[in-house]
């Protein structure tokens, strides 16, 4: 092992270059594309500009507002399908023969596009949070569900059994044998599924909305103020991998 | 009396049950839409099953079905060509894996929504910027499944056909290929998801053509019928275009074994 290490030395020193190096190229090119070589300012704009909007977009707090809202639709999104998808989950869970009904309708319903639905939730719902919340909620049933079935369906045999013959109760049961073997695949259906009502609350305030961090970028695209428009979308970008950072370091917690 | 303990075996099938459950929902929705809500806001299944006629004879629709189509056709060709290619460029050679891995699998975490609209504004509101947009979610699957499968062929499979003579095409057509073939194909099913997703948004998205022309025309207009009548079709296209990846995969991808 210590012979292969010292071996993948030198190859992870001269990667870490070629990294460094495409990343220099690709930003000088982008940076001759709009001073030198006579690129639409409208298409792409002016890195040094981008990075100027970026520095004001954080400072001014501006973000603010839509900030708010899509945290609220997505809050609202998540605790919808959290606790809808725990609890069928788990009542599912708890018949070999319920699993077998279900889960094949619910994976197939999974791989559609749901956001196929969200003219159906617009017309239902109107263009305000109600239709993102239904539509982020809808989403992120799926992952959520299938994992909690996932997770308490499929328990060792011989673990339950075990615990039955020792005198278990259904409390104990639940306490000290199905939860510590189902909680790893339920929290990691829960972080898939908040990620998931994360990118389709932004997906629904981008394709039909008012407010909020997607329709904020449609707002600056629409107005050709492209260089706000990338530094927002850096902006936006750099807040959802915030939150699934807080997300995974919440779930790797819990798991111990 | 034999015929209903078959009955029974028959009746407690889960798929049995599952048709059930379908048909539950389905009567549930017929007769909440019909007696108790909104004609405005929806339709029950009877009547958008009716309608079918009435919406593919609306002028554009089904033109821009056969565009969507046509969108995701190219879009999924496209990600399996720019998947491989990349997949093998960054697979077979351990300076670029290690370089370029990373960076790959970064883009492919990004939150991709929000550079829709730099796609639309590059690439129109025609269906070139759907291309682009379903081959931005397309591509990276395949690209990761190929580079995993080829990544880790044995290197003594590279010596012997080398020592027993074999060319550059050599290794490739009876090395590097059969062993990415399995994973290819696992790429191109999720690489079929991602299409689909990538076009479908963009589609949605451009309310001034297409698809998302329509499904706004519906909404405003209050014509659910139509309305959740082009959305069953859609998805009924992106029901049967997964189906078809899934049993080809399925096909391929236990050759080996």
């Amino acid at each position: 092992m210590n012979g292969d290490g010292r071996k993948n030395a030198p190859h992870r020193l001269s990667s870490r270059l070629v990294q460094v190096a495409f990343l220099a190229i690709v930003l000088l090119a982008w940076f001759l594309a709009t001073t030198r070589w006579g690129v639409s300012r409208i298409l792409l704009p002016n890195p040094v500009n981008v990075w100027h909007q970026l520095i004001d977009i954080v400072a001014s707090g501006a973000f603010i507002p839509d900030l708010r809202i899509t945290l609220g639709e997505l809050a609202g999104a998540f605790a919808i399908s959290m606790s809808l998808g725990v609890t069928i989950g788990y009542l599912i869970s708890r018949s070999r023969y319920l699993i077998r009904v279900f889960e094949p309708l619910l994976a197939a319903i999974y791989a559609i596009p749901i956001i196929l639905f969200l003219p159906l939730y617009v017309l239902l719902l109107g263009l305000g949070p109600a239709s993102k919340i239904a539509l982020g909620a809808t989403i992120s049933f799926f992952p959520i569900v299938l994992s909690t079935i996932a997770g308490f369906g499929y328990v060792d045999r011989r673990l339950v059994t075990a615990a039955r013959s020792m005198g278990a109760n259904n409390i104990q049961m639940f306490r000290y044998v199905l939860l510590p073997a189902a909680l790893p695949v339920v929290l990691a259906g829960l972080r898939l599924g908040f990620t998931v009502a994360l990118l389709s609350v932004i997906a629904s305030e981008t394709i039909a909305s008012f407010a909020g961090l997607g329709h904020h970028i449609v707002d600056l695209a629409e107005n050709m103020d492209t260089a706000r428009m990338f530094a927002y979308i850096v902006f936006v970008i750099a807040i959802v991998a915030f939150l699934n950072a807080v997300v995974s370091t919440i779930e790797g917690r819990a798991r111990w | 009396m034999v015929t209903t303990g078959e009955l029974r075996r028959l009746m407690r099938h889960p798929g049995f049950a599952r048709l059930g459950v379908v048909i539950l929902l389905v009567v549930a929705w017929e007769i909440s839409a019909r007696f108790f809500l909104d004609r405005d806001f929806i339709s029950p299944p009877s009547t958008v099953l009716t309608s079918f006629g009435e919406l593919f004879g609306t002028p554009g629709v089904p033109s821009a079905l056969w565009l969507t189509l046509y969108e995701i056709a190219i879009g999924f060709a496209l990600s399996a060509i720019i998947g491989a290619a990349i997949g093998l460029a960054v697979g077979l050679n351990r300076l670029a894996h290690q370089s370029f891995m990373p960076i790959i699998l970064l883009l492919y975490g990004l939150p991709q929504i929000t550079i829709l609209p730099i796609f639309v504004l590059v690439f129109g509101i025609g269906a070139a910027s759907k291309i682009a947009f379903g081959v931005s979610h397309g591509m990276f699957p395949i690209m990761i499944a190929v580079a995993a499968g080829v990544q880790k062929i044995e290197p003594v499979y590279f010596d012997s056909a080398r020592s027993m003579g074999a060319s550059r095409w050599h290794l490739l057509r009876y090395v590097i290929f059969p062993h990415m073939i399995p994973s290819f194909f696992t790429g191109l099913r999720l690489g079929m998801s991602g299409v689909l997703l990538g076009v479908l948004l963009a589609e949605l998205y451009v309310s001034t053509a297409g698809i998302g022309y329509f499904t706004s025309i519906f909404t405003q207009n209050f014509d659910a019928t139509k309305l959740i009548g082009l959305v069953s079709v859609l998805a009924a296209i992106a029901i049967a275009l997964n189906e078809v990846v899934r049993r080809v995969e399925l096909r391929y991808a236990r050759w080996r074994d």
